[in-house]
């Protein structure tokens, strides 16, 4: 039941998490990885048939609110942590050319 | 008397009374950081200007008879994951070395409102991810009463700061114990409330249906103080329960009484199992005991399903998390890679040079249980395992008012010992992680000393928005631990 992960399954759950990971990252990450699944795996002994899955422990539907903004104006203080802004906008590299 | 001896409740008093200033007090917590913070490192951010202005302030307030609460003047520390006005907020992690929020959040402005005179922010895991304080981008905390030992984590600065006397009390955040083991690990106060009794806005997610704030306190009266002025039911976050409309007020004080006749406390034989250091057995068991003598009806059962607690917390921690951290992406806020080739390009070089290697593997891992392969398979799976978990306790607490048992398996390890294996660490979490997906409410206390020297910590676990019952428990120990100790 080991997991083991493939050089293609890192590479594509470096996509998915948006990471460049050096050689001896992906290394680890594979190893680190098979570890965790194999753990995981355990759950697997459980008979959840059945079961609905719980993403909330309450009860709680979905909450509304009047859409009236209440914090004001923090465009300024905003853009102020941006790395790159440009008339009260954010900079973003080039997206297509 | 020495303005740092006392509790934080004590010293609201005293000022109120007038035989302290706020400054005072502030100026002696400074004193006191001085002289330990460059050993310790609990604080990341500690701005002494604005702490003594928000001091004078306060003292002003008091004075004028605009402020009287039990926490009027009281010098605070906050974990920094949580948002601060003006005041820079890392995570501990380089991805927001220069953040500084636009507003801060709910549960700190609670505070300020309540009188709370905030230092600065404490150490943490990055991102909260991790058990020791030992993978903060900002370097490790120390364990004030060993400082060769880990504090706990990943609120392991706040920990450390209340148990140094470097701050009256501080705020915290729990995911899967990380107010719990810390407080265990550094021998002060920790409450982890019910999910949605303390508002998460402004939290820095980590694990969205997992995280919740809470107080790490000097003792019990000092937490129930904090936590009844940190709750509130808050529309900023969808997930904020109006207890009152469920029944249940949030008048924690009021459950201080030395009272536990009666009380039922059923004690799970899983919590006692392989694993478990014999020194934390037998001072937790000593503990069970000492609720005994008071009162309490004391007696051992079968909680199922302990040992799946962790890989289905893990599971779903992790996939919260990969989606959570997506908004970490050099556009927004935060660092930004000097040199990259397109959009996503500088996705990815931000990313992996901002983020630590923990953060990373729990984003990968979480990338992969929501990926189409595993999604039915893991993450499903994981979320049907809670919802058995949730039944087993909702089973326990048919027939017991309190669960107690240890907090984490060991006393604090050393400095060092616990990163080189992550699945080793993860263990640690057994007798805690389970809350967090049941989403109860449980307190840490300090019990013992180990050989060591190093404390023990005693959990109380109870039903969902029973804060009121593990008050009144905790109290009660600690009452009669204090005559023991005398």
């Amino acid at each position: 039941m080991a997991n083991v992960i493939t050089d293609e399954t890192i590479e594509y759950v470096g996509i998915l998490a948006k990471l460049a990971l050096s050689d001896e990252e992906k290394e680890q990450a594979k190893k680190d990885m098979g570890r965790m699944l194999d753990y995981i795996d355990r759950l697997g002994e459980l008979d959840t048939a059945g079961v609905e899955p719980m993403f909330h422990v309450f009860p709680v539907q979905n909450v509304f609110r009047e859409d009236v903004v209440t914090n004001g104006d923090e465009r300024e203080k905003t853009l102020q942590n941006a790395p790159g802004a440009k008339d009260g906008m954010f900079v973003a590299p080039r997206t297509f050319d | 008397m020495d303005i740092l001896a006392y509790s934080a409740v004590e010293l609201s008093a005293a000022i109120r009374e007038g035989s302290v200033t706020a400054v005072e007090a502030m100026e002696a917590v400074l004193a006191r950081i001085d002289e330990k913070e460059r050993v310790l490192n609990a604080y990341v951010t500690i701005d002494r200007e604005r702490a003594l202005k928000a001091a004078a302030a306060a003292q002003e307030k008091i004075e004028k008879g605009e402020l009287t609460g039990p926490l009027a003047g009281v010098p605070a520390a906050v974990k920094d994951n949580l948002c601060t006005e003006g005041m820079r907020t890392t995570c501990s992690s380089k991805i927001l070395e220069n953040f500084v929020p636009a507003f801060s959040a709910e549960a700190v402005v609670n505070l300020e409102k309540a009188g709370a005179v905030l230092i600065g922010k404490t150490n943490m895991d990055e991102f909260a991810m991790g058990s020791t304080t030992e993978t903060s981008a900002w370097g490790v905390t120390r364990n004030p009463q060993n400082t060769d030992h880990v504090p706990g984590g990943s609120s392991g600065g706040s920990a450390a700061a209340v148990a140094a006397g470097e701050c009256f009390f501080a705020l915290g955040s729990d995911t899967g114990g990380s107010i719990r083991q810390p407080a265990s690990f550094c021998g002060v106060v920790g409450l982890k409330p019910t999910y949605g009794t303390v508002s998460r806005y402004g939290l820095i997610a980590y694990a969205s249906s997992l995280d919740q704030i809470g107080p790490l306190t000097r003792n019990v009266a000092d937490c129930a103080a904090v936590l009844e002025a940190a709750a509130s039911h808050d529309p900023k976050d969808s997930t904020s329960i109006d207890r009152k409309r469920v029944g249940e007020d949030t008048d924690f004080t009021a459950a201080l009484q030395d009272d536990v006749t009666g009380m039922r406390i059923g004690i799970p034989r899983d919590y006692f199992g392989e694993g478990l250091d014999s020194e934390v057995r037998s001072a937790v068991l000593a503990a069970a005991e000492v609720l005994a003598a008071k009162g309490a009806v004391v007696e051992e059962f079968d909680l199922s399903l302990v040992s799946y607690a962790i890989p289905a917390y893990y599971t779903i921690a992790a996939a919260e998390a990969s989606s959570n951290l997506e908004r970490f992406d050099g556009i927004k806020y935060g660092h930004r890679a000097a040199a990259y080739e397109g959009l996503h390009d500088m996705y990815k070089k931000t990313r992996s040079e901002g983020f630590g290697a923990e953060v990373k593997r729990r984003i990968m891992l979480g990338a992969f249980v929501l990926s189409s392969g595993c999604y039915d398979a893991c993450y499903l799976k994981a979320l049907k395992v809670k919802a058995m978990i949730k039944k087993a306790f909702d089973e326990a607490f048919a027939m017991y008012d309190l669960i107690l048992g240890p907090v984490a398996p060991t006393t604090a390890p050393r400095l060092g010992e616990s990163l080189s294996d992550p699945l080793k660490m993860y263990l640690g979490d057994i007798y805690t992680v389970a809350v967090n997906l049941a989403g109860l409410p449980a307190v840490s206390l300090p019990c013992e000393v180990d050989a060591k020297g190093l404390p023990v910590g005693l959990q109380l676990i109870a039903d969902s928005f029973q804060e009121k019952k593990l008050i009144r428990a905790a109290y009660t120990y600690e009452q009669a631990h204090h005559k023991e100790m005398r």
